[in-house]
C-alpha cells in the first residue's frame, strides 16, 4: 500500500513517526502552515517557520524515504493578531518556492472580519502564484463555515477543483460534494473523522475528488490512520485500486495541480549518504 | 570550475530558452533574479549534469544566474542564501568560488556548517573554504565524518589537513572504539596518511 498523507504536521512529530510511516508505506506527505499551539508575535518567527518548511523538515523526512511538500499561509486563527497581519507580506516569495504546492491553510477560525479579509486576500494570491488552496474549516459552527468559506472560494474566482476544503465530516460533505471542490477528511483517534465511518463516506459518495489525511500535529493525533482507513476500505470490500486511488492517485493529482510535486523515484527510495546526521543522531 | 564549464555542461537542459532570457535578464537588470532563482529547479531540472560531476542542473543554472549578475555579487549572494529554500542555499555555496567577492561569502559558510543539513555541510567545503581559517575548518572536516559526509566533498583536504586535525580525528577513533563504533574509512585513511607524515624519517643504520 502506498501512501501520500496530504495534510500531516511533520514539525510536531519524531524521527520513530517517520521510521513506522515509512514501515507502514507513507512515501510522501504535504505538510500545511498551521498555528503551533503556543501564539507567534512576531513575523519572524513565521518566516523562521516556513524556512523550516522548505528546508530542514524535507530534509528530515528525506532521510527516511519520505518526500515532503509544503502549503504556506497565515492560519485563520493568527489570522486575527494585529501582530501577524504583515505575514501576509512575505507570503509572495514563499509561493514561488520549489517544494511549496499550495496556498493553505487558510479559511475560518471563528469567524471573524480579520478573517474574512485574510482569507479572501490569500485566495488572491493563490490565484496569482498559480497555486491550488487548501482551506481548513471551522471546527465550531462548523455547517456554517463551510457555507461561508464555499461563498468565499466561489466569489475569489479560482477554479473549484483546484480547492480542498478539509476536517469535512458527515455534515458537511455534500454541501462540498456539490461544488467541484476536494473534500479532505482528517482521520483521527477521537475527534474529527474515524475509519469506519470513513469507509461509509467513501461507500456513499465513491473515491472522486476524496482525499484521506492524518493531519497529525502536536495533539492526540496518529500518522498511521491514513494507513488504518486504507485496511478498513480493504476488509468493507474496495479494492487495492481504490485504496490506492484515495491514498496516492488523488493526492497527487490535487497538488499536482501545482506543477512543483516532485515524486521522483530518486527521492523516494535513495538511502542517500545525507542520511546520517538524523539517523546516527546528529551531530 | 568556469562560467564557460558550467554553461557548456548545461546545453543539454529542458528548457535552454528560459535560462538564456533569463541569464540575459538578470544581466541587464539584476533585481529580477530573485524571481528567476527559485524556479531554475522546475525549468532546467535538479538531475546530475553528465558533463560535470558534483553539479545538478539546478545548482548549474542558479551558479551561472548569480556569474552574471553586473555588480553586487557578494549582497546578492546573501539575499539569495538567506531567503532560499535548501536547495537554492545550496547552490549559492557552490557558486561563491566563481564570484568577485573576496572574502565576503564567509558568514555563509558559517551558517551552512552549522545546520545539520549534510548537503549545505558539504556544499559549504567546496574550494571556497579555502577562506575558512584553520580552527572553522578542521571543525567542520570533523563535522563531516561526524554525520557521514564523504570527504571526497572536501576541497584541499590533503594540503589543508594538519596536525591539529590528526589530534582531532584520533580523539574521535578512541572515542569510537571505546563505545564499539566503527569510524568511516575515508576518515580512517586520512588519519592514517596524516599519521604516516608526522613520523620521523627512519634513520639510516
Amino acid at each position: 500500500m502506498r501512501i501520500f498523507d496530504p495534510h500531516i504536521h511533520m514539525t510536531s512529530r519524531t524521527t520513530d513517526d517517520y521510521e513506522r510511516m515509512a514501515a507502514a508505506g507513507v512515501r510522501a506527505v504535504v505538510e500545511p502552515a498551521f498555528w503551533l499551539g503556543q501564539p507567534r508575535t512576531s513575523v519572524g518567527s513565521f518566516t523562521d517557520y516556513f524556512d523550516s518548511l522548505v528546508g530542514w523538515e524535507p530534509f528530515r523526512a528525506g532521510q527516511f524515504g519520505i518526500r515532503h511538500h509544503a502549503t504556506i499561509a497565515l492560519n485563520p486563527k493568527e489570522a486575527n493578531d494585529r501582530r501577524c497581519r504583515p505575514v501576509l507580506d512575505e507570503l509572495p516569495r514563499y509561493l514561488e518556492k520549489d517544494g511549496v504546492v499550495a496556498v493553505g491553510e487558510i479559511g475560518y477560525d471563528s469567524m471573524t472580519p480579520e478573517e474574512d479579509d485574510v482569507f479572501a486576500a490569500q485566495l488572491a494570491l493563490a490565484v496569482a502564484h498559480d497555486l491550488p488552496a487548501m482551506v481548513h474549516t471551522p471546527h465550531r459552527d462548523k455547517v456554517r463555515g463551510v457555507e461561508r468559506s464555499l461563498a468565499v472560494v466561489a466569489e475569489s474566482g479560482i477554479a473549484p477543483e483546484r480547492v480542498v476544503l478539509d476536517h469535512l465530516n458527515e455534515m458537511t460533505v455534500k454541501l462540498v460534494r456539490d461544488t467541484g471542490c476536494w473534500l479532505g477528511f482528517s482521520i483521527y483517534p477521537d475527534t474529527k473523522m474515524s475509519p469506519p465511518r470513513m469507509v461509509e463516506l467513501l461507500k456513499a459518495y465513491g473515491t472522486d475528488r476524496m482525499l484521506v489525511n492524518s493531519a497529525a500535529d502536536w495533539g492526540r493525533s496518529d500518522p498511521l490512520l491514513t494507513r488504518a482507513t486504507g485496511e478498513a476500505m480493504l476488509l468493507a470490500g474496495f479494492t487495492d485500486d481504490d485504496v490506492d486511488r484515495v491514498l496516492w492517485r488523488n493526492p497527487v493529482e490535487f497538488y499536482g495541480q501545482s506543477g512543483r510535486l516532485d515524486l521522483t523515484d530518486d527521492d523516494l527510495t535513495e538511502p542517500t549518504f545525507a542520511g546520517n546526521s538524523i539517523l546516527r543522531g546528529g551531530s | 570550475m568556469t562560467v564557460d564549464e558550467l554553461r557548456a555542461a548545461l546545453r543539454g537542459v529542458p528548457d535552454p530558452d528560459w535560462l538564456a532570457t533569463a541569464l540575459d535578464r538578470v544581466a541587464a537588470e539584476p533585481a529580477t533574479i530573485a524571481r528567476f532563482f527559485p524556479a531554475v529547479g522546475r525549468r532546467c531540472g535538479r538531475d546530475d549534469l553528465p558533463d560535470l560531476p558534483g553539479w545538478t542542473a539546478d545548482e548549474a543554472a542558479r551558479a551561472l544566474l548569480l556569474a552574471s549578475l553586473p555588480a553586487d555579487h557578494a549582497g546578492q549572494a546573501e539575499t539569495l542564501y538567506r531567503t532560499g529554500d535548501a536547495a537554492e542555499k545550496r547552490a549559492v555555496l557552490k557558486a561563491l568560488p566563481l564570484l568577485p567577492i573576496g572574502a565576503a561569502g564567509v558568514p555563509l559558510l558559517h551558517d551552512a556548517i552549522r545546520t545539520n543539513d549534510t548537503r549545505l555541510v558539504a556544499a559549504a567545503l567546496g574550494p571556497y573554504a579555502r577562506q575558512l581559517d584553520p580552527p572553522a575548518w578542521r571543525q567542520a572536516v570533523l563535522k563531516c565524518v561526524f554525520t557521514g559526509v564523504p570527504l571526497a566533498a572536501v576541497a584541499d583536504l590533503d594540503a589543508r589537513a594538519d596536525g591539529e586535525l590528526a589530534a582531532m580525528l584520533a580523539a574521535l577513533a578512541a572515542e569510537r572504539r571505546a563505545a564499539g563504533r566503527s569510524m568511516p574509512a575515508d576518515a580512517t585513511e586520512l588519519l592514517d596518511r596524516l599519521t604516516a607524515a608526522s613520523q620521523p624519517e627512519p634513520r639510516e643504520v
